[in-house]
């Protein structure tokens, strides 16, 4: 573990690429949900439906020779395209339709590119496709460069960190607070951590052009999407999900086209999904169709019930969360047991922990106490 | 309270509105009338229809027969939110508030036509919005002055009392510049003070021009406040005329207390 923290040797800096990766593609892909569910009341269980249309779309497309921003970009459309077809059949009717034609369209998507092997080449999955970057040998005045770029979102990260830390200890009028902002101390700490190993990755751009690239353009994407995603909620146009997630004859009685919004959160959650799709397929660098279980869905949404549903923020936190249990929880595998029980082991941890949070911190630890003790 | 001279206009009239579910007819062939600047009172024993009327005035159900004309155009196949848009609101029995939002907030999301509400907006034109709603929230904060809500502007709605609920919902049918609002038992489950207070409220918002109908059990609000009374029974008209007319007419007796 210590190495995690402090080494600089190259394996160790490639498995914390790999996760901080991983932690993006998944929050990508939480946040589309967190969209939908957590400030519009939409109950998607299937989320994976918009990675998979986005993921098959970016990677066969740019195996045809589309460009690929161009494929990610109508991989992303299809995908929203997807939720418009969800929408029409079922938001009309009572929320626990959309559950359930949610996680059926999932598995459909997902039999679909199972067995239209012609399109999807089937179970042997679809094989070097083209990553972005890869064949990418930047100059030290662009690495240094992308190294900029990155430090900026690391830097506001970390300013965000600090406030919250030095807020919540003016605050500190309970033992809660103290906790929250020693906590915040210590992600900023990470934080510091994970930034020396990004730059670092990018400085050293060429001992894997595919994987550094990767985590270049995802951590881009993700900071653009999260301020992007901010700015919509925050807006008026947010406060219009929210009231249809607290009461929809309410937001009709008040001259609000519900189902018009429903359809558009459904939509941009998908738009989201389907990229971090393309970003999913990039980071395996081959695609199955075995990769897209209805248990991605529910990954989903177990960061976004950890870190906080109805909370961008909390749902990052959330997917970084996830990925440093997966990590911490590697060694496991050295148990004289089968791999597939420390697998099972590994996720009734995880239901363990979501059953404590549930009875401690309904909210998720992001999440807002005081919401949650409202009567309706 | 003296009647002001009858204006001509109906602001809202609705004839043969029907309605069953499944094999119970609800509504029989009722018909309403609402005069512009006036407050109109629905009135009928418990199971008369009373609030299905609403729901098919307003469309929250959707009538199986009848025209409802506003402002004289006919809009009994409008969705409900569009309803609302052309300025008919409507509040709930139960008082049905935003618990998770601000009160502020439910106040600002009343706001009609608001730029910032479409999805493109937010990141294009941040400033227009930002206009509006300082615009909408110095509006909001008069209101909710005018009711006494001002205090608690940034507390959660759902941490209200039942009666100060009420006067959310009220304050926020009105951040939508209504021209006609109709209201659901405001005086139901709400203390003899309060009743007062609300009855206040809406006739001074009456002298400020805007249209109320309303369903109330409480005869003596419906006394206080309404120039001409519609009284339903078992889904249809009974009677309708001045609130003292209705008060002497032995049918309305008959079906209040019972033969």
């Amino acid at each position: 573990m210590f190495d995690y923290l402090f080494s600089l040797n190259p394996g160790i800096i490639g498995y914390l690429v790999f996760l901080i990766t991983s932690v993006a593609v998944y929050g990508l892909f939480s946040l589309g949900l967190n969209l939908q569910w957590g400030y519009t009341g939409l109950i998607n269980f299937g989320h994976v439906a918009f990675m998979t249309v986005g993921a098959y779309a970016t990677t066969l497309l740019s195996l045809a020779g589309v460009p690929l921003l161009a494929a990610v970009s109508i991989g992303a459309v299809l995908a929203a395209l997807l939720g418009l077809l969800m929408g029409f059949s079922t938001l009309r009717l009572r929320e626990d339709y959309l559950a359930i034609v949610t996680i059926g369209t999932s598995e459909l998507v997902r039999l679909v590119a199972l067995n239209e092997g012609w399109l999807t080449k089937g179970a042997f999955g679809v094989q070097s496709f083209p990553l972005p970057l890869e064949n990418f040998r930047p100059t030290v005045g662009t690495r240094i460069g992308m190294i900029v770029i990155i430090s900026a979102i690391f830097g506001t990260t970390l300013w965000k960190l600090a406030e919250r830390c030095v807020r919540q200890f003016r605050r500190a009028k309970t033992w809660q607070h103290q906790v929250s902002a020693i906590a915040s101390g210590l992600l900023g700490l990470l934080a510091i951590r994970l930034w020396v190993v990004s730059a670092i990755a990018l400085y050293d751009f060429r001992s894997s052009p595919a994987t550094n690239g990767l985590l270049f353009i995802v951590l881009i994407t993700v900071a653009i999407v999260f301020w992007a995603l901010e700015r919509l909620v925050k807006s008026p146009w947010g406060r219009v999900l929210k009231a249809i997630r607290e009461d929809e004859e309410v937001a009709k009685a008040l001259g609000k086209n519900v189902f018009a919004y429903k359809l558009q959160s459904l939509m941009l959650g998908g738009f989201i999904a389907g990229i971090a799709g393309a970003f999913f397929a990039w980071q395996l660098s081959t695609v199955y169709p075995t990769n897209f279980e209805p248990l991605v869905t529910f990954q989903a949404w177990i960061i976004m019930i950890l870190g906080g549903a109805g909370n961008n923020a909390g749902t990052l936190l959330g997917a970084g969360i996830y990925w440093a249990y997966t990590a911490l929880t590697r060694d496991l595998e050295r148990l004289p047991i089968a791999a597939d029980q420390v697998g099972a082991l590994r996720i009734m941890v995880i239901g363990l922990i979501l059953m404590v949070l549930m009875i401690w911190r309904p909210q998720g630890i992001l999440g807002n106490k005081d919401e949650l003790t409202l009567g309706k | 309270m003296t009647n002001p001279s009858p204006p001509l206009m109906p602001v809202l009239s609705a004839t043969g509105l029907m309605k069953s579910f499944g094999g119970i007819l609800a509504v029989n062939d009722a018909s309403i009338e609402v005069t512009q600047g006036s407050i109109t009172g629905l009135i009928g024993p418990n199971g008369a229809g009373k609030t299905t009327v609403f729901n098919l005035l307003s469309n929250f159900i959707q009538p199986d027969r009848g025209r409802v004309l506003f402002d004289g155009e006919p809009i009994e196949r409008l969705p409900p939110y569009q309803i609302a848009q052309r300025g008919m609101t409507r509040t709930f029995q139960v008082a049905r508030v935003l618990s998770r939002l601000s009160v502020m907030d439910n106040m600002l999301l009343a706001a009609q036509q608001q730029t910032g509400e479409k999805f493109w907006s937010p990141w294009f034109l941040p400033g227009r919005i930002a206009k509006e709603e300082n615009a909408a929230r110095d509006r909001a904060v008069e209101i909710l002055e005018s009711v006494g809500l001002a205090a608690k502007a940034n507390d959660y709605a759902g941490a209200l009392s039942g009666g100060q609920r009420k006067l959310l919902e009220i304050a926020r049918a009105l951040m939508t510049r209504p021209k006609l609002v109709l209201l659901d038992e405001p005086a139901a489950g709400v203390n003899p003070t309060l009743i007062h207070q609300i009855c206040e409220y809406i006739t001074y918002w009456n002298r400020q021009g805007l249209t109320f109908l309303v369903i109330e059990h409480n005869m003596d609000v419906i006394m206080s406040l309404c120039d001409r009374v519609w009284v339903l029974a078992e889904g249809t008209n009974l009677a309708e005329g001045t609130p003292a007319q209705v008060q002497s007419d032995p049918k309305v007796l008959e079906a209040y207390l019972g033969s």
